[in-house]
């Protein structure tokens, strides 16, 4: 696709369409969002941008493989579920901590492993997805 | 001939040693047990497994357990060690010490297991690891068509075995074997006969009785200390073993009597003749054990003391001279390179530790006092006059035990004394780790049969009560029990087995010429399996077409009949539509949706299509946003969106769609949909119909904050509350895109190999 006009207009939307799918995926906890729909919007800007500079490009961009973000996001996932195991809780309960308080209400911010998980869904989708994507464009 | 050896390579590995040492402390931890044992006490241990199929790891410490214990760590220390220094310097040398080292442990379990579940996984662990071992020269298509063979042999056993469990596990509510036995005799009850035979189909493919039999010599594929070890001391006696320990809960029928002894008999004396026809000292020694396996089963038919002690009376002494005798042929292969029996002669200047080690087990195999393989003979022939068959057992045991000894004779006589042949290699004696375990066994040999007190009460009686159930009086294993009926038999047991070596040569070629002319069941076998793998691509050819179009049509019209076919066995009552409460929203998407559907039916171009399917799929997420479930919406939108991408860039390289073709299918199509589409409604409206049971959405409702610190229940759902189920689906997305890279990819390389042509 020789398009100048789309191919200036990707650039731009790449950006903010994948800020939009970090944020999507941060906000997941309370609104509607999260580590599917995040990975889904980042899939999305990247194909564009494959669509639009080809898959070289693209690849190029991304700078780590797709598969290799996907297999990352799946053992992110295990070792966020481990953790609560290593904590003597049985696999994959969500871990809390609160920093600078003793709850959701005191604390300023908390650590979890449930958003560490969804980070995981995240990479895995987004890696899942644009390793199909590349694959079947470059099956030339 | 022995395989990849070299005298002068270093034989002190890590994994040769290290097996073996931890094995020989495996034996020293068993031996422990001896007293406690030996006073009757059973030692139980329970590990929970699947708790919620009631399947626990419980393992049982008896009389039975424990002699199988003893001679699988024992041997097996001393046959690692022998392999360490006999395949020293061969390149797959660790993994072979892995292989049999895992053996010995699926070994161990087999014998320990008291759960029937867990007893079989091991049966099958042994199975498996046995195959790694016949086949480890996989260089050599024999090789790996014999371990092929014993495979599909016990494993096709295996799965009788397990199906025999199942049906005692159902129908007495138990699997553990300790309490089967408590609970008494099967006999007479419900599927008693079903469970016999295919417990005994299981136990007869693993102990190689008649007709299966022909495995075990082809199995002598394996490098000598595997056969030293499986086809003497412990996996073909898993079968054995296998009838003694649910002896107390099988035994006693007519059935149990006559198949046993007549399929044990048979098979003890098949094999003797079958021992003296081979030159091959291996493949003497591999015949002489399917003869003890035979005479093993054989025994077990009884039920009396003296049947029973006879059975594990000869199992202890045969596990002893056999395993020298198949490590003593393994040294002389290994010193002359010949095996055959006509070269092999006046070895016992050049080799006299190794003669005194197969003088000590070929006298106790032939049966000659004082060795513990006379007394395992007189208390056979004791155990064979109490037996409800005698007149049968009686001769088949006299005949196979002459045998026996006319071949321990040509065994472990005839290759040390007389002429020396002509030999490959000038010999000499064979370094001391190999000739540790034949010297070892052959002297405990002579020892048991000394004081056989120390065998009888450590090691035979507890056995003995084990496979009796308890109350047995014991001190029946004497040296001198007296002038009786089966001295008198083993007399002539000696006269016969001496008339018979001395005739052996005219005797072999006679059984050559029988032999033939029978029929070939090794043969059949490959006929056989040739027969099945024709049937097997003749079906995969019919079901397998490799059109998508037909698979698609069969996956949903089996899914039409089967919801079909529930609907009217349910015989559901009337339905109602209910489409008064409709408002123009809905309307509106409704009609969208099947705009999208007559667009697709209706065009002939596949990118056309693929936009009406986009459309229909928009229509389902308005319903989710009217319906006020934005994160659904949201995926389902983006899925839609992805999926017209992907489709597309697919469609871009198949070709236009063939419209006169199109119209053949259109027909048997369009009716397919109509019926997988209406069957679909009729079950959502079946299932609105029922009153929406509200007590999860209530939970997470009330939970997601409390507990999990969310406000979005699509999501707590997803990361915390089935946080694993979404771990699987993450994985299958993961898993799925990389075996359609691989698949474009190989495909794309393939095409390029061919030159990029299309």
């Amino acid at each position: 696709m020789n398009s100048i006009i789309f191919t200036a207009a990707a650039r731009l939307l790449v950006a903010l369409m994948f800020v939009f799918s970090l944020f999507m995926l941060l906000r997941g906890h309370h609104l509607p969002g999260g580590g599917f729909i995040g990975g889904l919007i980042g899939a999305v800007s990247f194909i564009v941008y494959s669509l639009a500079c080809g898959p070289a490009e693209a690849r190029k961009a991304i700078r780590i493989s797709p598969e290799v973000i996907a297999m990352l996001g799946l053992g992110i996932a295990l070792l966020a579920g481990m953790f609560a195991f290593f904590m003597g809780d049985p696999l994959f309960t969500g871990q809390w901590y609160w920093v600078g308080g003793d709850s959701y209400e005191t604390s300023a911010f908390s650590l979890n492993t449930v958003l560490v998980f969804d980070i995981g869904v995240y990479l895995v989708v987004l890696g899942g997805i644009l390793s199909l994507s590349y694959a079947f464009e470059e099956e030339t | 001939m022995a395989e990849n050896s070299d005298p002068n390579a270093p034989w002190k590995t890590v994994s040769g040693i290290g097996t073996s040492a931890i094995t020989a402390l495996l034996f020293l931890f068993f031996l422990q047990y001896l007293p406690t044992i030996a006073a009757g006490d059973p030692v139980r241990w329970v590990v929970p497994w699947i708790p919620s199929l009631d399947i626990d790891l419980t393992f049982w410490i008896d009389g039975l357990s424990l002699m199988f214990a003893l001679l699988i760590t024992g041997i097996g220390a001393m046959v690692m060690l022998y392999a360490a220094k006999y395949l020293a310097g061969h390149p797959q040398y660790d993994r072979f010490a892995i292989y049999l080292f895992s053996f010995m442990l699926s070994m161990l379990g087999l014998v320990l297991a008291d759960n029937l579940i867990a007893l079989f996984v091991f049966w099958e662990l042994t199975t498996f690891t046995s195959y790694l071992l016949i086949g480890f020269s996989h260089a050599e298509p024999k090789s790996r068509r014999n371990a092929l063979q014993a495979l599909l042999l016990t494993a096709a056993g295996g799965l009788a075995l397990l199906a025999g469990f199942i049906l005692i596990g159902v129908t007495q509510g138990t699997f553990e074997m300790s309490e089967l036995n408590a609970a008494g005799s099967l006999v007479g009850k419900e599927f008693y006969t079903l469970i016999l035979f295919l417990v005994l189909a299981g136990a007869f493919t693993k102990s190689a009785q008649v007709p299966f039999h022909f495995w075990l010599p082809n199995a002598m594929a394996a490098p000598t200390p595997v056969s030293a070890y499986l086809h003497s001391a412990t996996m073909v006696k898993g079968g054995v073993y296998l009838l003694a320990r649910m002896h107390p809960s099988l035994s006693g029928s007519d059935l149990w009597i006559w198949i046993l002894s007549i399929f044990g008999a048979v098979t003890a004396v098949f094999a003797s003749f079958m021992a003296l026809r081979q030159t091959d000292l291996k493949q003497t020694l591999a015949y002489t054990t399917l003869m003890a396996l035979g005479t093993l089963t054989m025994f077990l038919a009884g039920s009396t003391g003296y049947a029973i002690t006879a059975a594990m009376t000869f199992l202890l002494v045969h596990s002893l001279y056999k395993a020298g005798l198949f490590l003593m042929i393994g040294v002389v292969d290994h010193s002359t390179g010949t095996r055959d029996a006509d070269l092999l002669g006046g070895l016992r200047s050049a080799m006299p530790i190794t003669a005194a080690a197969a003088a000590l087990a070929g006298i106790a195999m032939a049966g000659i006092p004082p060795f513990l393989g006379f007394i395992a003979k007189e208390v056979a022939y004791a155990g064979a006059l109490e037996m409800h068959l005698w007149l049968f057992i009686v001769p088949m045991a006299l005949i196979a035990f002459a045998l026996m000894f006319a071949v321990a004779a040509i065994v472990a006589y005839k290759p040390f004394y007389g002429p020396q042949g002509e030999l490959p290699h000038e010999p000499h004696e064979g370094p001391w780790p190999m000739l540790l375990g034949p010297v070892t066994l052959g002297v405990l040999g002579l020892l048991f049969g000394l004081v056989p007190g120390i065998a009888a009460y450590y090691l035979i009686e507890p056995a003995v009560a084990a496979v009796m159930g308890a109350s047995d009086e014991g001190g029946r294993v004497k040296l001198w029990a007296g002038f009786n009926l089966p001295l008198l038999l083993s007399l002539v047991t000696f006269g016969l087995g001496y008339l018979i070596y001395f005739k052996h040569q005219g005797l072999r070629e006679r059984l050559a010429r029988i032999e033939a002319k029978s029929p070939d069941l090794d043969a059949s076998w490959d006929v056989f399996l040739d027969k099945f793998m024709g049937f097997t691509k003749l079906q995969t050819r019919l079901i397998q077409t490799g059109v998508l179009r037909q698979y698609m049509f069969a996956t949903f019209a089996v899914f039409a009949l089967t919801v079909f076919v529930t609907l009217m066995a349910r015989d559901v009552g009337g339905l109602a539509l209910g489409l008064g409460g409709l408002g123009f929203m809905e309307w509106g998407v409704a009609l969208l949706i099947i705009a999208g559907i007559v667009l697709v039916v209706l065009t002939s171009s596949r990118i056309v299509a693929l936009v009406g399917l986009g459309v229909v799929g928009i229509g389902v997420a308005l319903i989710f946003i009217m319906y006020s479930a934005p994160d659904v919406a949201i995926t389902q939108l983006l899925v839609e969106l992805l999926v017209v991408v992907l489709l597309a860039l697919a469609f871009l390289k198949m070709p236009n769609l063939d419209p006169t073709g199109e119209q053949k299918h259109s027909f048997p199509n369009a009716v397919l949909a109509v019926a997988v589409g209406t069957l679909t409604t009729v079950v959502v409206l079946l299932v609105v119909d029922q009153p929406f049971d509200r007590r999860l959405t209530d939970f997470f409702e009330a939970a997601s904050w409390t507990e999990a610190f969310g406000r979005n229940i699509v999501n707590v759902i997803l990361v915390d509350f089935r946080t694993l189920d979404t771990f699987g689906e993450i994985a299958v997305v993961a898993v799925a895109a990389l075996g359609a890279f691989a698949l474009l990819k190989g495909f794309a390389r393939a095409r390029n190999a061919k030159g990029g042509e299309k």
